[in-house]
């Protein structure tokens, strides 16, 4: 029987005096029903139907992004995060055996805080879309205005998770963009009656956002939030939200791109109370233990469902603490000097490609005449064929934008980082060139 | 994704499924979110849940996030749904009931059949709460007890690693009738090929990026392969372990309401606080001593000092003795040496941390340390 050790079962049921069916007697007959699944499978059997499915895959030269990046994760954090103190550990509900897992999540927590300037950001949420969602609703519950403003240039799942939300609770007003990003006249036009405003820097279309204070300043004059969602690589060279936002948000980073999930939505706030006692998610803290030495504790726990029940900030518990550790070994690998190189690496590859498609004839990039971090938009007016036809060389092309769902004719959205090497980006553009 | 889902609705009793929810408080949202849309769609104006008062944290906090008023009802003199307080609850203004079965003192709910009827009767639906399903694969499949909507916990029942709180992933089965408003896309088959399926009439929406936790799919897609049918016998030697502790630690804690548990036990060191002034909290500090992890403590809120003890099928039974004679032991301990228990841990790298001074004076970063 696999997983389930040799349990002894006649001899503890002879013990406590029961049968079998004395321990079921309590589930009505008429409503029994078998399992109808399968005979149990050897280790052997259930790794050849996997690795069937696994070979099915084609591993290919890829310039994707959009939401979820390729980025090198050395070994070292694979070899951590496997550690079986991480890795199968409980929710660290007895601090003081869990100590390890604690402190892992506080330097998390303390890392993020550092490169945000924020100074609190909780232990996980799900990913960014819902981070951002949770943001919308943290906006209501401080503001309790009925609008939350967002901009166009957001990834459209991202929209439509923060809808799902809010739904019945707040309208979501999208603002017009242009090169310098959202649009200043529409939001002064629509700020009035909103808890908050959504921006993302870079932006979803991979250019910075130019106009950080004047949204700060507008935002606020209002009485409202500023949301920011970022690219925690993209730190090591712009300004963190720290300095113009309340709330940041975004995906981190230290772990596989695995379809799209486990990932980890950053939530972080400013050292305010008011902000803190209404944020979603757990938070782990520092404390004195009976004798004076200081350790780790999750704390604020009266925001959360299991105390606070229908009262709760949110309803999250399970949250991505083995990937918020994952994110902690990673940045703390890079460290300062690291995490700038590293951008500057992303940000050179990627201006470098998209000059050089640029300069192909039929195609333009980018769409946006503005500084570029990691993505841009290339056009040409048979973008899917392009995307089609890069497949049938190995390659896959950036994201086709409309395929997604986003309002731009004719474009994909391409992501280079420091994954792609000089040969790489020199074979995209050979066989963009004769396509 | 496609296989495990099936064998998930198999498992489930119910005909379609969402892997997309990343934990089992966002399958619960998920699901209330699916009732309240389509109550709405069937021209309902339905906004109250009804949960027991056993009921785990979330099921209000998720109703109360998708928007719905919670009406919570007392359990019975045996910890289950009262039906007078069901019925008395119920009115044209419910929208469903959250349960889960057993319910979290460990005990199956008898009259889930009634509990079924006076919920349908009143065109409301019946949502299963997935986290205590381990007590019941083989046997009974909650979509035969009369339940819509049914979340799983994969880190749970289907054993992928917890990882220190998460990533963990919380699938929600529903009936054929709802197929049309789970989150999209959904992943179907064709005779020829697996694809994403978008077009969904009256989908919630999504409700979160990409397609779920998909690393963690996989990691509980192998243990299900590997598994098969052999997942009665999870349930069946979940369920002796637990009633096993029951039976050897019954003369000196007390085990409120029915005898018979599932897959957990809830005990109450209530008398044991009367006589000694040692707290539940302190009884599991001290387990720490003695090497063990300690079970969930002061839940449910319907059992005063409560102990909650899941010992699961993966224990052998000379771990089980070991965790029955600490108990014992620490028994004794409270009326002998009440002290030691009172400042346990005594054994663990830091002394008891105090959980009120954290909340006071919160540190929540090094940044915050430093100032």
């Amino acid at each position: 029987m696999r997983y389930i050790p040799d349990s002894c079962e006649d001899e503890i049921l002879k013990e406590i005096n029961f049968t079998k069916e004395k321990l079921f007697s309590d589930i009505p007959e008429d409503l029994r029903s078998d399992l109808d699944l399968w005979d149990e499978k050897s280790e052997m059997e259930v790794k050849r139907e996997l690795k069937n499915i696994l070979d099915k895959n084609r591993v290919i030269l890829n310039f994707l992004g959009a939401g979820v990046y390729n980025h090198y994760i050395p070994s070292a954090v694979k070899e951590i995060v496997r550690r079986s103190e991480f890795y199968s550990c409980y929710t660290p509900y007895q601090p003081e055996v869990s100590q390890g897992m604690l402190q892992a999540l506080f330097e998390y927590q303390s890392l993020m805080a550092e490169l945000l300037d924020m100074d609190v950001v909780n232990s996980s949420m799900y990913d960014w879309a819902t981070s951002l969602a949770e943001a919308a609703l943290m906006c209501y519950r401080v503001k309790k205005k009925p609008k939350f403003i967002i901009s166009k240039n957001i990834h459209p799942e991202r929209r439509e998770v923060l809808k799902t939300y809010t739904e019945g609770i707040l309208e979501i007003v999208e603002m017009e963009y242009n090169e310098k990003g959202i649009d200043l006249e529409d939001l002064k036009k629509n700020i009035d009656n909103s808890c908050g405003v959504y921006i993302e820097n870079p932006t979803f279309l991979g250019y910075f956002e130019h106009n950080l204070e004047e949204i700060g300043e507008i935002v606020h004059k209002n009485d409202a939030l500023l949301v920011a969602g970022v690219d925690p690589i993209s730190l090591g060279i712009i300004k963190p939200p720290g300095e113009y936002a309340d709330i940041a948000i975004g995906e981190s980073v230290g772990y596989p791109v695995s379809f799209g999930g486990p990932l980890l939505g950053i939530f972080g706030v400013r050292n305010d109370m008011s902000l803190i006692r209404k944020m979603p998610g757990r938070l782990i803290g520092v404390t004195e233990d009976l004798e004076g030495n200081s350790g780790f504790v999750m704390t604020l726990q009266t925001r959360e469902q299991h105390i606070r029940r229908e009262k709760a900030t949110s309803n999250i518990c399970s949250n991505e603490a083995l990937c918020a550790v994952a994110s902690a070994v990673y940045l703390s690998f890079l460290g300062k000097k690291g995490l700038k190189e590293l951008a500057e690496l992303c940000m050179k590859n990627s201006n470098y490609t998209m000059k050089r498609i640029n300069e192909i004839k039929g195609f333009k990039a980018p769409l946006f005449n503005s500084p570029h971090f990691k993505e841009f938009t290339v056009y040409h007016k048979n973008i899917r064929e392009i995307d089609r036809k890069l497949l049938k060389k190995d390659i896959q092309g950036g994201v086709v934008l409309e395929r997604i769902g986003f309002d731009l004719k004719d474009t994909a959205l391409y992501c280079v980082t420091e994954v792609h090497s000089k040969e790489d980006i020199n074979r995209l553009i050979s066989i963009l060139e004769v396509i | 994704m496609y296989k495990l889902g099936k064998a998930l609705c198999k498992i489930g009793g119910v005909d379609n499924i969402t892997l997309q929810p990343a934990a089992g408080a966002h399958g619960e949202y998920t699901g209330i979110k699916i009732i309240k849309k389509y109550l709405k769609t069937e021209g309902f104006d339905k906004n109250e849940i009804i949960v027991p008062d056993s009921a785990h944290g979330t099921n209000p906090a998720s109703s109360a996030m998708a928007g719905f008023r919670v009406v919570e009802i007392p359990s019975n003199e045996k910890g289950c749904v009262d039906l007078d307080a069901l019925n008395e609850a119920v009115n044209e203004k419910t929208a469903g009931l959250m349960l889960t079965n057993p319910n979290t003192l460990g005990i199956f709910e008898e009259n889930i059949k009634e509990i079924s009827e006076i919920i349908h009767d009143a065109k409301g639906l019946l949502y299963y709460d997935g986290a205590n399903l381990n007590a019941l694969m083989g046997f009974v499949k909650p979509g035969n007890m009369g339940f819509d909507l049914v979340h799983f916990n994969l880190h749970k029942t289907f054993s992928t690693p917890h990882g220190g709180g998460g990533p963990g992933s919380g699938p929600v089965g529903v009936k054929e009738f709802l197929k049309e408003y789970l989150p999209h896309p959904i992943v179907e088959y064709d005779g020829k090929k697996y694809y994403l399926k978008h077009d969904l009439k009256n989908s919630i929406g999504k409700i979160k990026g990409f397609y779920g936790n998909f690393g963690v799919i996989v990691k509980a897609y192998a243990y299900v392969l590997t598994m098969g049918n052999s997942l009665k016998k999870v349930s069946e030697i979940a369920v002796l372990n637990a009633n096993y502790i029951a039976q050897k630690l019954k003369d000196i804690y007390e085990f409120p309401y029915s005898e018979l548990r599932k897959h957990e036990i809830v005990l109450s060191c209530e008398k044991i606080k009367k006589d000694t002034g040692v707290t539940a909290l302190d009884i599991s500090k001290r387990i720490l001593d003695y090497g063990m992890h300690a079970p969930t403590i002061y839940f449910p809120l319907i059992v005063k000092e409560a102990l909650m003890i899941e010992p699961t099928e993966t224990e052998s039974k000379e771990e089980l003795d070991k965790f029955i004679d600490i108990m014992r032991k620490i028994h004794r301990e409270c009326y002998e040496n009440p002290e030691i228990v009172k400042s346990a841990p005594h054994n663990t790298e830091i002394k008891r941390l105090n959980t009120v001074k954290a909340t006071k004076e919160p540190v929540l970063s090094y940044k915050m340390l430093r100032r």
